[in-house]
């Protein structure tokens, strides 16, 4: 075959002038959008947590509302090791993934065993224990009130935490990157591809001798690490943590942004998540309640009419060009 | 001793008595999910919708156009049956083939927009429930008083699921919803049709969420963000119950009833435990859940 | 992964099979035996419980009793993916693709899991070079190479089920089963699926469920008739065609395919 079929699995997977947009977009905000840093730190963090939901919502097709379980478990590890008077932030951010993702891998090797409903309502309760435990546990998690006003550690013991949130930024901006590149390494290996037939056609995987379920717990594992670890960004850069942040409206939201964006596609998260936020900035502080009917609906729209998201539409709209491609 | 034990006795039943009662509202709301979600396949979350649609139709034609209680209740059923028809109909029937992650979806959308009409349309606060007069007060049942309330949802409730119970079992109806739920290709193979029967079904099931909905509402209390607030206990009598069935919803909503009371009365730390750790032994166990069909491998 | 080879032994057995559903037994006390390089038909009249066997065999259903051997080693137990590795190989009636990935990347899936690497996390498959050449020589054997890089979607249905093929023969399977490799396929296809099937390893022992008795003679050498779920005749072509009992069984049935 000319060329040979390495190379044009390869040319599908190599790096792309337009994957650098969002890169350049936020180095952009950095310099142009000073005022705006917190929130913009609050929008890359959320994007790293949607990018880990997509992992396990989106390439393996298991779905979950109980994600917000893992991000809760990642903030309370940095929340709880700074109270405690270890405030150096990457010790924190790694010691959360680690939490995390072992919480993931004993939680998904316990209820990946069912599928459907059943799974949906376990991923929903092991969440929902999370926050009762959260709420109940005060001496450890100071419980309703949650944690705040802790103390980080300048990072590399040099960049403090300044109240503009630039330190705090870049710092997200590095971990999201960190993340992605993660990600985008795990979709094109193997692993990757065996999640995909996975999610398109289990009966199959079964059927050429794929252990299912241990790569499923596989990517729970990893995608219970990666929203860990989004957050510790959270509570570390505004230091604080409560038990609001294990909820299903927190699951629920993320899984809408992820939607909005395009699921199983690795931009879903960097398209859907500002949108979604930025939006919501601007409306709900108007009227929250005109907001949420509207958010319902465009959800029912895109449910209807446009599964595949924005970018789905984008796709749609650029089928001819040669430069678009799916990503 | 003696004393005691007929103090205990009474305080037993007393709060058996209240997870009865809930349990009673649970299934009745429930029952509809359950049967619509094993003949369908459709994971819908926001079924609480038309109970909360329900409480709000009882109370509002109690207020605005003194409807009595009795025909409220009545409504409730009737009006709520009347409008799921038209949201079947126009948004869950082409998502039937869809797969789990749209429907899961569509239910949020849903319940998004529930929450902002309930509010825009009646306010953000919760409904109350003016009682007619014969239903106020208490009963004594040994040495403590139980709500005259109470006493009658479980009576009706027992009244509404016997009827349900017969209709399903003995009318040729309920023969051909059975007939589908158990193998809808075979069904339709039959002559069975199919979509009218969803839709009936459908309409049945919300209908008698409106209904439950409505009862409850003393309970299970009415506002704004009711279909959020309790899509988690719903699911979990369903799952928990068993797709399909018409039994298992009652058995998992009373295990649930009453335990959920027994263990907040006797342990109000940890009481609320009881429905999450009960929930994931029984799916862990039976992942239908205990009336659910179990299939092969 | 091959599985290791003991010719006096029959490379997948099947003994006192049965299968209850309720009370119906579909597969009723089966004996079945499937030699070293066989080519072996298994045919009966619709319903007779062919596609249960197979997915009794293969793993997808669990026995209600009875045991299923391969190699020479009990496999009842094991799940069908653990069959898999072991050497059992299947398509199945209905295509089970990935339709949404392209044909290459299909069988690529396969390749991966039969050479061990679908775990690995931290490379992309085309550094795998050796299992795409692999994946890809897979397609030219088949003859379906010019489609390696379209959605499976968009290939006719004949060539869906050469990629169902594939799949199987990715493998590298001691056993393959195939259910109805030709069904559905328009005539004017079904000439390179039967090319194909001719072509198949000598050491593969193949079991295919086929109701064209015109494949059956071209292809086996022996055949099975089941009719409810019991074995009712067995022996070479000629003498099963020959079968007045066979015939009378088949009276009124059309053939498929």
């Amino acid at each position: 075959m000319n060329p040979p079929p390495v190379e044009v699995l390869a040319a599908r997977g190599r790096l792309h002038i337009f994957e650098l947009a969002p890169w350049a977009l936020a180095v952009a905000v950095y310099f142009l959008a000073d005022s705006y840093l917190t929130v913009g730190a609050q929008i890359l963090v959320t994007i790293l947590f949607a990018l880990s939901l997509d992992v396990i919502v989106g390439y393996a097709g298991i779905v979950t509302l109980g994600h917000a379980a893992f991000f809760g478990l990642g903030a309370y590890t940095a929340g709880i090791l700074a109270v405690r008077g270890f405030g150096e932030p990457i010790t924190g951010l790694l010691l959360a993934g680690l939490v995390s993702g072992a919480g993931g891998l004993i939680s998904g090797a316990v209820i990946l065993r069912t599928r459907g409903l059943t799974l949906v309502m376990l991923t929903l309760t092991v969440m929902l224990m999370l926050n009762e435990v959260a709420n109940r546990a005060y001496w450890l998690t100071a419980g309703a009130d949650g944690l705040f006003g802790f103390q980080i550690w300048p990072l590399f013991g040099k960049f403090r935490f300044d109240i503009y949130g630039r330190t705090a930024y870049w710092y997200c901006l590095a971990v999201l990157f960190l993340g992605w590149w993660f990600v985008r390494m795990l979709v094109y290996s193997p692993f990757g591809r065996s999640l995909t037939g996975i999610r398109e056609n289990t009966r199959r995987m079964y059927a050429v001798g794929a252990p299912v379920r241990r790569r499923l717990v596989m990517a729970y594992t990893i995608s219970a690490a990666l929203a860990g670890i989004a957050g510790a960004l959270l509570a570390q850069t505004t230091q604080s943590v409560a038990p609001s942040m294990i909820n299903l409206d927190r699951s629920g939201t993320v899984l809408v942004m992820l939607i909005l964006g395009g699921v199983g596609r690795l931009y879903g998260a960097f398209v859907g998540v500002p949108v979604f936020m930025l939006a919501e900035d601007t409306l709900a502080k108007q009227d929250p309640t005109y907001w949420l009917f509207w958010i319902g609906v465009a959800i029912v729209a895109l449910v209807l009419f446009a599964r595949g998201g924005i970018l789905g539409i984008f796709d749609r709209l650029l089928a001819g060009t040669h430069a678009w491609r799916r990503l | 001793m003696g004393v005691d034990l007929s103090s205990l006795a009474s305080t037993a039943i007393n709060i058996l008595l209240h997870g009865v009662a809930y349990a009673m509202i649970l299934y009745i709301v429930t029952v509809g999910l359950s049967v619509t979600m094993g003949l369908m396949g459709f994971a819908n979350l926001a079924h609480g919708v038309f109970a909360m649609a329900g409480g709000y139709v009882l109370t509002r034609s109690m207020q605005h156009f003194g409807v009595p209680f009795e025909l409220g209740l009545v409504l409730s059923f009737v009006l709520v049956a009347a409008g799921s028809v038209v949201i079947e109909r126009m948004l869950y029937r082409p998502l039937y083939t869809a797969g789990e992650l749209e429907q899961v979806l569509l239910s949020i959308g849903l319940i998004f927009i529930s929450m902002a009409a309930a509010t825009f349309l009646f306010g953000p606060q919760t409904e109350q429930l003016s009682l007619p007069g014969y239903l106020r007060g208490s009963i004594s049942v040994g040495e403590r008083l139980f709500p005259s309330y109470r006493a009658f949802l479980i009576c009706a409730s027992v009244a509404v699921i016997a009827v349900l119970w017969v209709a399903i079992d003995r009318t040729s109806i309920g023969a051909k919803v059975r007939a589908a739920v158990d193998n809808t290709a075979m069904a339709e193979a039959i002559g069975i049709n199919t979509d009218r029967l969803f839709t009936l079904t459908f309409a049945l099931g919300s209908g008698l969420a409106g209904l439950g909905g409505a009862m409850g509402a003393e309970i299970l209390p009415i506002h704004p963000s009711y279909a959020l607030q309790y899509l988690v206990i719903f699911l979990m009598v369903v799952s928990i119950g068993g797709l399909g069935s018409l039994k298992g919803p009652l058995v998992a909503a009373l295990v649930l009833g009453i335990g959920d009371t027994t263990s907040k009365f006797l342990i109000p730390d940890l009481g609320a435990f009881f429905v999450y750790v009960a929930t994931v032994a029984v799916l862990l166990w039976r992942p239908h859940g205990l009336f659910g069909r179990a299939w092969d491998s | 992964m091959e599985a290791p080879v003991n010719v006096a032994v029959p490379v997948l057995e099947a003994r006192q099979l049965s299968k209850h559903f309720g009370a119906l037994a579909v597969t009723n006390n089966v004996n079945f035996s499937l030699a070293l390089g066989a080519r072996h038909a298994l045919i009966g009249p619709n319903g007779a419980g062919k596609t249960t066997f197979i997915n009794l065999l293969s793993g997808t259903l669990r026995p209600s009793a009875g045991s299923v051997f391969l190699a020479g080693e009990d496999v009842t137990r094991c799940s069908e993916a653990q069959r898999v590795k072991r050497g059992l190989g299947r398509t199945f009636q209905i295509n089970q693709l990935y339709v949404g990935l392209t044909v290459l990347e299909n069988v690529l899936i396969a390749v991966a899991e039969r050479a061990g690497i679908a775990y690995r996390l931290f490379r992309p498959i085309w550094w795998y070079r050796k299992h795409v050449d692999e994946a890809y020589a897979h397609l030219e054997q088949l003859g379906i190479a010019e489609d390696a890089l379209k959605p499976v979607r968009e290939l006719s249905y004949g060539r869906q089920r050469l990629v169902e093929i594939a799949l199987a023969l990715a493998l590298r399977p001691a056993v393959l089963l195939l259910d109805e490799p030709a069904a559905g396929v328009p005539k004017g296809e079904s000439s390179i699926i039967l090319d194909v099937i001719g072509a198949l390893p000598r050491d593969v022992a193949v079991l295919i469920i086929e109701h064209d008795m015109d494949i059956v003679f071209r292809f086996a050498q022996c055949v099975t008739v089941m009719v409810q779920g019991v074995v009712f005749a067995e022996g070479i072509p000629r003498e099963i065609s020959a079968d007045p009992r066979v015939r009378s069984v088949y009276l009124g049935e059309q053939p498929h395919g």
